[in-house]
């Protein structure tokens, strides 16, 4: 177990250290940030100053190496934007995506089981038909499209939720939660569903086929065979076999949901990670840029590591492997 | 005894929490950007400049109608030495920090933003020296006579310097070697709202000033300032909608009805300080993107004028703007000293004629050609590109649209990477002079920086570098309608229109659009 751990650890490194190099070949082509950090009266001796000042004139290898050892002592520079330091302007940033994530991933999840559940218990049935075909929608319509309907129905027509930002925030150890009050909530509603959604409708599908499969085999007819409950056949056999496939996709989908929740912060105006990330992107702001790849790169690998930890204690067969 | 005076006291300050809370007026405010750093000399950026108004002071101020008005300082002119400005500062002004504001604070304001590491150098590099003559009298000596110096200040903002010295932000935050100041989150200027919090991207509490020294002179009816930026269009549109937020900027074009059609709400509209036009390389010999080989169509003139004719600018006004333009012949808006409304005409529309320029000029037969265009920078941008190319492809030329975002567009503009371009250009000077230096000089290293058409004249050049000294007011106007009758002429740029703006707000609000779009929030009021 120890040496599966230090294995990977290893590898983490590696791929972080990729997925640096990758992002910092791509910035070549996001254009010029000295364009935007200069008011357009610069002159070109100005521009050409700041260039050589940002050290953007060395080779890609070159200002690599340097922002990787910097990166390294935890040192990510200056944004470029906002002119703060990148790592507390991260750190400010990453409660807001992490519990807009948790909530649209345990919405996700819950709803997402439910209903897969339901619908492969009563596969011909006419709610579960309904269901099928409703969450067709979710996977086909774009997350922007699904913010503003949400915007529109319950923001504009209804006026019961607010339309942007994330409310009233209440500290918890030094960290702004929304979370933990009412306006707070009240605002994370309408993106964690529109941030959810996909996710729901994916693990549902995903729970329903999974279970649907496991219902067809031979030990659940033996258990039938055998007078169990339908009950106890479904939630205590079946339902424990669909798991593993299905947690190794919710793991990789709540990845996904930190690292791609920029739409949905945008359109919601969501004060996180996403919506700091597409404004570097505006702005050609390398720093932030880059720190925020290497975040996701960070937060792809701990939940593989954390997904791989997981079939070792629900599924016993691994562990006997292992060892 | 006491317990009755204790009660009276109670009910008392009970009475006068109740009575200003009835007056207090909190104006939740939206626009597509957030400022990006309070740190006063930074950023040469509008939302930063925009913010920085409410907290901080320039010595003049533009006004609601972008009128120069006095603000730290109550006069200002040339001494007999014309290459010396005085001016002379308002007495009694406090910072937010109980300061007193002084010359020395000015003195220190203006050397810090002239400063290696400040964004706003260049617009003050005519001036030589800053020199406090007594504690409410400042000198400026400038390179030579500029009688546009007091234009260069209206957004340079004076910081205390006492209190910018203690925090260690003496000079303006260096990015580029990781440097971080204490200006960058906090404000002590001498401006009608005080900071009360930020968090950037998201929420800017501002309150009132108690002390503010133009109480009497401005409304100041907003005791509160919440300000979010809400950089989606149709999220900033709903948020005003369901009466979140009171005053939006940046409405977007095709929301702009829904607006005007909703109860208590309404929208108010004003010319903007930009003008929307094309560039096109006319200097090179042979260009890299169009199809003709060894020749450059667009040094002829008589394709220029083709190009200008076959511009359908009200076509582009009624369906890419939806009326929200002002179509133009000349690259400046109308209240920029130089303009006038012979300028401001623009040819009439005319396929054939302009077939017959062309065939004139050897392209009976079109050529093709890169047009670059920006697609999240203007209004419409690049809806306006793919209308023209339509119009340009009746006369000939075959335009091949290349739509980037503003990071890479521009990049092509400053190195003269592009044939054929488009630019938007306001001018914070208001005087034609600034559009010279920047769009019509031949590029040097101080000049002509923005000049992608590779147009060169010296003659047009001796008249532009003139303008900076001539305080002969008649003289210099003369001057200017010179340049601008050769830059029409030769059809250096194809003017499109001036962007309107807009900005939309709940009924009980009387605020008029800023053509520079700063709204300055003490001169805003109420039903």
């Amino acid at each position: 177990m120890l040496a599966f751990i230090i294995r990977r650890l290893g590898q983490a490194l590696l791929v972080l250290m990729a997925v640096g190099f990758v992002s910092f070949a791509m910035f070549k082509f996001m254009g010029d940030p000295v364009e935007s950090m200069l008011g357009q009266e610069a002159t070109a001796a100005d521009r050409a100053e700041l260039e050589e000042r940002l050290g953007l004139n060395d080779p890609i290898i070159v200002q690599y190496v340097r922002y990787f050892q910097r990166a390294m002592s935890g040192d990510f520079g200056v944004s470029y934007r906002v002119g703060l330091p990148v790592g507390e302007v991260i750190l400010e940033r990453l409660p807001a995506t992490l519990e807009l994530a948790f909530l649209s991933g345990v919405i996700a999840i819950s709803l997402g089981f439910m209903l897969g559940v339901y619908t492969a218990i009563r596969r011909d049935g006419y709610v579960a038909n309904f269901i099928m075909t409703a969450s067709l929608i979710g996977v086909s319509l774009p997350t922007f499209l699904i913010g503003v309907f949400l915007i529109w129905l319950f923001a504009v027509n209804l006026g019961w939720l607010p339309s942007f930002g994330r409310g009233d925030t209440r500290s918890l150890f030094g960290v702004d939660l929304a979370i933990l009050t009412v306006d707070g909530l009240k605002s994370m509603i309408l993106p964690a569903i529109t941030l959810g959604l996909y996710q729901m409708t994916l693990i549902m599908r995903l729970v329903r086929s999974e279970m649907l499969e496991v219902l067809r085999t031979d030990y659940i007819r033996f258990a039938r065979a055998r007078g169990l409950s339908q009950k106890t056949v479904n939630f205590g056999h079946a339902m424990k076999n669909t798991m593993v496939p299905v947690i190794t996709v919710t793991g990789l989908q709540f990845g996904s949901i930190v690292a791609f929740a920029i739409i949905t912060e945008s359109v919601f105006q969501w004060p996180g990670v996403g919506l700091l990330f597409i404004n570097a992107v505006n702005f050609v702001d390398i720093p932030v840029m880059s720190a925020y790849l290497l975040l996701v790169a960070v937060i792809f690998v701990t939940i593989n590591l954390i997904v791989d930890l997981l079939y070792f204690t629900i599924d016993p067969r691994l562990s006997v492997g292992n060892n | 005894m006491t317990k009755t005076f204790l009660k009276l006291t109670a009910a008392s300050v009970a009475l006068c929490a109740g009575l200003s809370a009835a007056n207090a007026e909190t104006l939740r405010w939206a626009r597509a950007g957030d400022s990006l750093t309070l740190d006063p000399h930074a950023q040469n950026e509008g939302p930063t400049h925009t913010l920085a108004h409410q907290m901080y002071e320039p010595l003049l101020q533009r006004d609601m109608e972008a009128q120069i008005i006095p603000a730290l300082a109550t006069s200002w002119e040339p001494t007999e030495d014309p290459t010396v400005w005085e001016f002379k500062l308002r007495e009694g002004v406090k910072f937010h920090g109980g300061e007193d504001f002084t010359a020395d604070d000015v003195v220190f304001s203006f050397k810090r933003a002239m400063m290696p590491t400040s964004a706003m150098k260049e617009l003050l590099n005519s001036i030589k020296d800053v020199r406090k003559v007594d504690d409410y009298t400042v000198h400026f000596e400038t390179d030579g006579p500029n009688p546009l110096l007091p234009n260069n200040m209206t957004n340079l903002f004076i910081m205390d310097s006492g209190w910018a010295t203690d925090n260690g932000c003496e000079a303006p935050q260096d990015i580029a070697n990781g440097g971080d100041n204490p200006c960058v989150r906090a404000v002590n200027g001498t401006g009608a709202f005080v900071l009360e919090s930020r968090k950037q991207d998201s929420e800017t509490i501002l309150k009132q000033n108690p002390n503010y020294w133009g109480k009497g002179e401005f409304p100041l009816e907003v005791t509160e300032i919440i300000y979010t930026p809400i950089q989606e269009g149709a999220t900033r549109v709903s948020a005003l909608l369901s009466g979140e937020v009171d005053l939006i900027q940046d409405v977007p074009v095709q929301d702009l009805p829904i607006v005007e059609r909703t109860d208590g709400l309404k929208l108010n509209t004003a010319a903007q300080n930009r003008t929307i036009f094309f560039g096109m390389n006319q200097g090179a010999d042979d260009l890299a993107s169009d199809t003709v080989d060894g020749k450059n169509p667009l040094a002829d003139n008589r394709v220029r004028e083709a190009m200008n004719i076959a511009l359908n600018r009200d076509a582009i006004k009624k369906i890419v703007m939806r009326d929200q333009s002002a179509p133009t012949g000349v690259i400046m808006p109308p209240f920029v000293n130089g303009w006038t409304e012979a300028l401001d005409g623009y040819p009439e529309y005319d396929v054939a004629k302009a077939k017959a320029l062309m065939e004139e000029a050897g392209y009976g037969d079109g050529f093709g050609l890169t047009l670059n265009c920006p697609n999240d920078r203007y209004v419409n941008d690049e809806g306006i590109c793919q209308a023209a190319v339509g119009m340009l492809g009746q006369i000939g030329v075959k335009v091949n649209l290349d739509a980037k975002p503003k990071a890479q567009h521009f990049p092509l503009i400053q190195n003269k990477e592009t044939d054929f371009y488009m630019l938007g250009w306001g001018v914070p000077t208001f005087d034609s002079e600034y559009i010279f230096n920047f769009l019509t000089h031949t590029t040097t290293d101080k000049l002509g920086s923005w000049n992608a058409t590779g147009y060169s004249n010296p003659d047009l050049d001796a008249k532009i570098k003139s303008l900076a000294s001539e305080t002969d007011q008649e003289v210099r106007n003369a001057t200017i309608a010179e340049i601008w009758d050769t830059v029409k002429s030769e059809n250096l740029y194809l003017p499109i229109h001036n962007q309107v703006l807009n900005w939309g707000m709940a009924d009980k609000i009387n605020f008029a659009v800023q053509p520079e779009d700063q709204p300055h929030f003490k001169f805003l009021t109420f039903n």
